[in-house]
């Protein structure tokens, strides 16, 4: 008997879209949810590696490149998380965070100011009136060293202080010792505590340090109701890099075709210069597809990312690059 | 976060990049390279070379006749008799290492030139061709001073003068697997390109005189496969040709019963066989890299993708759309992807078989990309719902299709990919490693490729069993082509 024949369905959309009877599995037990994400192919590190190495040899010229630099600085989170963040370096960030550039007026707007949580009311307040959101890390961030009551009141401190958009981090120790089911019910329970605000989930990748660990994470991080899968807090050595965000975008893409949810993805740390971010834009339009080409959906978590954008974009406009301190510093 | 505007573009359509053309350089006639000099062949014949992605043509070349392939081959036994038998290891490891720095600083115009004689796109000859043509020339200038640890015995001598036909697929890469080795065990060469992309060799001969590589000892005839046939006539030691099966046969017959030594690298069916277990994501690029890698004009092109049956579904569905991804046009753009086919007799070939594909039963779905109207182009082709008895399953397309066959067990993707009278490339996916190296064992493959497929390294040695040849290229079993062993 031969095999049963197959073929390639003709489909003219290029996007993804979720297969008939899509829809989030319901994780009943830690053994199903083990089961699950043992259950999806491995990733080859090689293979994986050398597809972001060859994304990154695509050029963007011209008109191309103008869109990108505008879609990336949409697209930043400025943050600042330093022990030294003062309310008037929040209120400076705030101002740069709503007009990035004051000599070019029709620069867009960032995404969104990350802070603490005790500095999210102080962001609140200077973002008024403007669509850039608030975003505050919680859960004992960055390391989430504390337990679940104190992750959750951190969370809590920060919605009612007005955090549109929480990024918590994932307990790396459970994870790598197996728990899932403690990582995933945390997860679950910080989702409820954040209400309207939207959940960002770290799963700090440098500590996670395999791809198969990165896929499974992030395959976690969605089922338990994450809106964003973040790469890193950046406060250790290895944070974002292109091939992880590759992999984590080929599970964002995966995830909306199987379960009809589409899941941002949040690149964070050590992208500092305009070349990388659209190389990081080259990746998420190949990978995951235009839908994703979005602030909705995808975000840098950086700070001096947006001074090296605003460089180019006037270099883009006026054909040479401007004297850097025509740029504000922060 | 329906509050925020929508984003500033729906996809990134790149705009156009576009290398420029006349990094290439190109002049208007190029000669042979005879005895270190560039000259008009005796009878003043010439062809012409076209870009294939426009129909436009690029130079016109000198046609080697039988009296200046004679010529060639009596430069290339004074060089041997008089300079280059008599260096040391030493030395022409020094002109070795010359050559691959100078194509190094040459890359650029040598890159562009490939793209614009071949079609293939300015990625990959920037890439690929011209590093690893480099990465050959400086990993056999290592072993010229070395051919008595190489393990042919205690002084393994030359063989005498070489004469090398190379195919059009990778012109200089081609060209650099021929002559690093032979010219490190201390041959001389005469080099024969293709017909169609000569151009490469001729400034890969400008690099020769720069190297000051003694006169006569590397001399290259362009012309058809006339001149070919002269080379493999003349009085030479040995005979290295990579191309066609057919044409392989033809220079075996022509040498029986002559003391000439042969090495042939010929055509393939490569199985790119593919277990449920496997890396997905990886294995989609695999597939890709596999076929349509050079437009598919890959001797050891995976053109035969057998999938478990339990996967297959999902494997298509993601290579389908992978393959819509595939950028195909000007080979000069960055962003290309794949580019245009070498030549219009290539394109009917291609053509003809496909249509047989059809004709057969097979399934066809081709990528609905936009090819320029004017060169030879063809967009990315998978055939699903293949038998083994197809043609397209048998016959070496060498163009960007690629047939899908199923199986259900590791014994019978063993039976069907070694079903096939070539033998030379095989890829292997799985994330068992004992299951790997159990297919491994089975298949009869001058190379298997384990979760990766279509990579080249210097150290490794290439080449193929039954109909794709036999002889080696790379690494120390390199060497044994031309040496007395």
């Amino acid at each position: 008997m031969s095999p049963a024949p197959l073929r390639l369905v003709v489909d003219d959309e290029r996007a993804v879209r979720p297969r008939p009877g899509a829809s989030v599995p319901v994780v009943e037990s830690e053994a199903q949810l083990r089961s699950l994400l043992r259950g999806l192919a491995g990733v080859d590190a090689v293979g994986a590696e050398a597809r972001a190495a060859k994304l990154a040899t695509r050029s963007l010229k011209r008109e191309t490149k103008r869109a990108a630099i505008d879609l990336a600085l949409s697209m930043v989170d400025l943050t600042t998380l330093e022990g030294a963040d003062t309310p008037g370096r929040v209120a400076s960030l705030c101002a740069k965070a709503r007009r990035p550039d004051p000599e070019e007026p029709d620069t867009p707007a960032v995404a969104a100011v990350c802070v603490y949580p005790d500095l999210v009311a102080t962001a609140r307040a200077h973002l008024a009136g403007s669509d850039v959101r608030v975003a505050s890390v919680a859960t004992a961030f960055p390391s989430g060293r504390a337990s679940r009551a104190v992750k959750l009141l951190d969370v809590a401190d920060a919605v009612a202080a007005g955090a549109d958009e929480v990024d918590m981090v994932i307990d790396r120790g459970a994870f790598l010792s197996g728990r899932l089911g403690e990582v995933f019910d945390e997860v679950v329970a910080v989702r409820e505590a954040c209400g309207p605000a939207h959940l960002k989930v770290i799963l700090e990748v440098g500590e996670l340090v395999t791809y198969d660990n990165v896929r499974r994470a992030s395959w976690l991080a969605m089922l338990a109701g994450a809106d964003f899968i973040k790469t890193s807090t950046g406060k250790v050595a290895v944070n974002a890099t292109l091939p992880t965000t590759l992999v984590m975008l080929e599970a964002a893409r995966d995830f909306a075709e199987s379960t009809g949810r589409l899941v941002g993805v949040k690149a964070a740390g050590g992208i500092r210069t305009t070349k990388e971010a659209l190389r990081y834009l080259v990746v998420v339009n190949e990978t995951a597809g235009s839908a994703w080409l979005d602030p909705a959906l995808f975000r840098f978590g950086a700070s001096s990312l947006v001074n090296d954008l605003l460089l180019q974009r006037r270099k883009q406009r006026s054909g040479a690059y401007a004297r850097p301190d025509r740029i504000s510093v922060d | 976060m329906e509050e925020r505007p929508a984003s500033t573009l729906s996809a990134l359509e790149y705009d156009p990049a576009p290398e420029s053309a006349a990094v290439a350089r190109l002049r208007e006639r190029y000669g042979l390279f005879i005895g270190g000099a560039f000259v008009e062949a005796a009878d003043g014949a010439t062809f012409e070379t076209l870009n294939p992605a426009t129909e436009e043509p690029l130079a016109r070349v000198a046609q080697a006749g039988e009296a200046d392939v004679a010529v060639a081959v009596a430069a290339a036994r004074r060089a041997y008799d008089k300079v280059w038998g008599k260096t040391t290891g030493a030395q022409r490891s020094k002109y070795l290492f010359r050559i691959a720095r100078l194509i190094q600083e040459r890359s650029r115009e040598l890159a562009v030139l490939e793209s614009l004689d071949n079609g293939k796109p300015i990625r990959e000859s920037r890439d690929l061709d011209v590093p690893l043509a480099a990465a050959y020339f400086f990993y056999y200038a290592g072993w010229a001073d070395k051919l008595e640890h190489a393990g042919f015995g205690p002084d393994p001598r030359p063989l005498g003068v070489a004469g090398q036909i190379i195919p059009w697929n990778f012109p200089l890469l081609m060209a650099a697997w021929k002559l690093a080795p032979a010219l490190a065990a201390g041959n001389t060469c005469v080099l024969k390109p293709a017909e169609t992309t000569p151009l490469s060799a001729l400034v890969l001969a400008e690099i020769l005189q720069q190297a000051e590589l003694p006169d006569g000892v590397v001399n290259v005839v362009t012309g058809d496969g006339s001149t070919g046939a002269a080379l493999v006539a003349s009085p030479v030691d040995k005979i290295a040709f990579t191309g066609s099966t057919e044409v392989g046969k033809v220079i075996q017959r022509r040498l029986a019963g002559r003391t000439t030594r042969l090495t042939l690298e010929l055509g393939g069916k490569g199985a790119n066989i593919v277990f449920d277990d496997a890396p997905i994501d990886e294995v989609v690029e695999g597939i890709v890299d596999g076929i349509f890698f050079n437009q598919g004009h890959v001797c050891c092109a995976g053109s035969r993708l057998l999938v478990q049956e339990s996967a297959a579904e999902e494997v298509l569905h993601r290579l389908r759309r992978r393959v819509d991804q595939l950028r195909v046009g000007d080979p000069l753009d960055k962003n290309t992807d794949v580019g245009a086919i070498n030549s219009a007799a290539q394109l009917e070939k291609i053509r003809e078989l496909t249509a047989w594909g059809e004709r057969e039963g097979a399934t066809r779905y081709t990528s609905p990309c936009a090819l320029p109207e004017r060169g030879y182009w063809f967009a990315p082709t998978v055939f699903t719902d293949v038998a083994q008895t197809h043609r397209i399953a048998r016959e070496e397309v060498f163009g960007p299709v690629l047939s899908v066959l199923t199986f259900r067990t590791p014994e019978e993707a063993v039976a069907k990919a070694n079903n096939t009278t070539y033998g030379l490339a095989c890829g292997v996916w799985s994330e068992k490693g004992s299951r790997t190296l159990w297919v491994a064992e089975r298949l009869r493959a001058g190379v298997v490729w384990a979760n990766t497929y279509n990579r080249f390294d210097p150290a490794s040695p290439f080449g193929g069993v039954r109909e794709s040849g036999f002889g080696r290229e790379g690494g120390r079993h390199g060497l044994e082509a031309y040496l007395d062993v």
